[in-house]
């Protein structure tokens, strides 16, 4: 159970961090505001991927899948629409194709599921390419390009809503929902819950934001084809990252997308031909010692200095 | 309490689940073939039989969690066969599981309220539904650990929950899969009282149940499957005294 003061505390700490992303564009150089762009973006993928595979416990990599169809709308729309537009048209495109994808596969269950939406992504990126090549004629297009400072905002407001909504989900009786499912979907089934539907509209939501990042950072890639777009590292490093972070508490995946991106940075520009191999060491590391990621040390660092305080008084 | 009545006196209209020729193969092995039952509003009715004999494949039926390969299953005058287990909850027929399906890093007031807002076609808004939740735990016995996680109780308390998120959905029907299975003598005794109440409040139940002092003390009448296919039916004094039924239970 929360407590007001713990609640309030959140809020503070959601405010202070809203005050400062919005004075980034202020304050700090260019590269520092693509890079926190960046940063926003992998924590927008990894909390919307926590909204789906969080509480049910399906392991989705079809995040590729639903950004690049974000890109890809927004590839071909935004130099006739304006931004906003651009942005829910994106994801309103990647919300249809999770659910009637969600609708049809996810009966499947465990690694079946994995499986299939990791085949889900070469499935839609082999069609764009086949669509490209026999009726456009051309693989890879440009952009009409917004400025960098409009692109961080724009990714800043999605940060916010899917922070908001999933929020709101994890308090809802959808939330409720979810839970159940995760934990036994027969058991859910037989309570009332229509698990499939349940499944298949929050697949969805997640995928929605997903495609609105995919719209938004179309337009920081200036030039994209179907492999850039579709790279299968958007559908592994929300896992990764979420595995990093935690998925129990919604501050969990923000801190594991952002320490990783980080780190990801870090490496790649002081070892450029071993960051791979660190990656890979550190991640083996965080399974090891931190089998509940950094949310796992937190909550227990927490527990102590509770009942630490507790004690005093 | 209403005082139950006979078998014979019920007419037509006072059965509230009617399933007839009920078919469920499983390859080559039939775990129901040509099922018929009965069940009479407000009655108790106990479904016993051996190891594999079917009863469970016989609720998975009822509750939709398995679609009948023939067969009819009438709830309240309605065809309910291929329903999907959501849509069977919501009209009106809850079930518990033989192996302990809660959720176990759920809270106890939790289970009870995912069965109230979607075990029902009607729910009541925020206060009417934490006063009804309330009045369910205190009802199995639960409110004391409310706010413990499902996975913590002990499995007694598991058997409670069970039954509680199943009639936070308001059955008119409820279905019991082995109750008694694994509890002490006094949790057994304390299980038979709140099948007893859950009677009296007027919900039908059918049980299935090895424990033969509950199903004989509890039940208003009694059907024996045997190899998916129904061997005797009858009061629980009929059923004591019939010759089938000892050579199948002594037999195997």
């Amino acid at each position: 159970m929360k407590t007001p003061g713990k609640k309030y505390g959140s809020f503070i700490a959601l405010i202070t961090l809203l005050a400062l992303l919005v004075g980034v564009p202020g304050y700090m150089s260019s590269y520092t505001v693509i890079l926190i762009t960046n940063i926003l973006m992998y924590v927008v993928l990894t909390l919307s991927w926590a909204i789906f595979s969080g509480p049910t416990g399906y392991i989705s990599l079809a995040s590729a899948a639903f950004f690049g169809t974000g890109v890809y709308a927004s590839a071909l729309l935004s130099s006739s629409l304006p931004l906003p537009v651009v942005i829910v048209i994106g994801g309103a495109t990647s919300f249809t194709l999770a659910f009637l994808v969600g609708s049809l596969t996810l009966r499947l269950k465990g690694m079946y599921f994995t499986m299939f939406t990791f085949g889900l992504v070469e499935l839609v990126r082999n069609s764009l390419h086949w669509w490209e090549v026999n009726m456009t004629g051309t693989v890879g297009r440009l952009i009409i390009t917004a400025d960098n400072t409009t692109i961080f905002y724009a990714m800043v407001g999605i940060f916010m809503s899917v922070l908001l909504v999933s929020y709101l989900i994890k308090r809802s009786r959808f939330g409720l929902a979810l839970q159940g499912i995760g934990e036994s979907e027969e058991a859910a089934a037989h309570s009332g819950v229509n698990v499939t539907r349940v499944k298949a509209v929050t697949f969805a939501v997640s995928a929605f934001f997903m495609g609105a990042a995919g719209a938004t950072m179309s337009m920081r890639w200036t030039y994209i084809d179907p492999t850039t777009a579709f790279s299968i590292q958007f559908s592994f490093m929300p896992v990764l990252m979420a595995i990093f972070g935690g998925t129990g508490h919604l501050y969990a995946p923000i801190a594991g997308a952002t320490v990783f991106s980080l780190l990801e940075e870090l490496l790649t520009t002081k070892f450029p031909y071993y960051y791979m191999l660190i990656f890979g060491l550190i991640m083996l590391a965080v399974i090891r010692f931190m089998p509940r990621g950094l949310e796992g040390v937190i909550e227990k660092w927490r527990k102590s200095v509770e009942t630490g305080s507790s004690v005093k008084t | 309490m209403e005082e139950k009545c006979g078998d014979g006196i019920f007419g037509e209209n006072m059965k509230i689940l009617e399933a007839e020729r009920l078919t469920k193969h499983f390859g080559g092995l039939a775990a129901a073939s040509g099922v018929d039952l009965d069940v009479k509003e407000g009655e108790i009715l106990g479904l016993i039989g051996p190891n594999g004999a079917g009863k469970t494949t016989l609720f998975n039926l009822l509750s939709g969690a398995l679609p009948p390969d023939l067969g009819v299953i009438r709830f309240k005058g309605q065809d309910i066969a291929g329903l999907k287990p959501h849509q069977i909850t919501r009209r009106g027929i809850a079930r518990t599981f033989q192996s302990v399906k809660i959720f176990s890093r759920m809270s106890v007031v939790d289970h009870v309220r995912l069965g109230y807002l979607f075990g029902r076609i009607e729910t009541g808004g925020g206060d009417e539904a934490d006063r009804e939740v309330e009045e369910i735990l205190e009802f199995v016995g639960l409110a004391s650990v409310r706010n413990a996680r499902g996975g913590d109780l002990i499995l007694a308390n598991q058997k409670r929950l069970e039954v509680a998120r199943a009639l936070a959905t308001r059955p008119a029907l409820l279905l019991l899969d082995e109750l008694m299975a694994g509890l002490t003598p006094t949790e057994m005794a304390e299980a038979m009282e709140l099948v007893k109440k859950i009677g009296e409040r007027g919900v039908t139940i059918v049980m299935i149940e090895h424990v033969m002092k509950a199903i004989l003390s509890i039940c208003d009448r009694i059907i024996v499957l045997n190899q998916g296919m129904k061997i005797a039916e009858g009061t629980p004094e009929e059923i004591a005294g019939n010759k089938t039924v000892i050579e199948v239970y002594l037999g195997e």
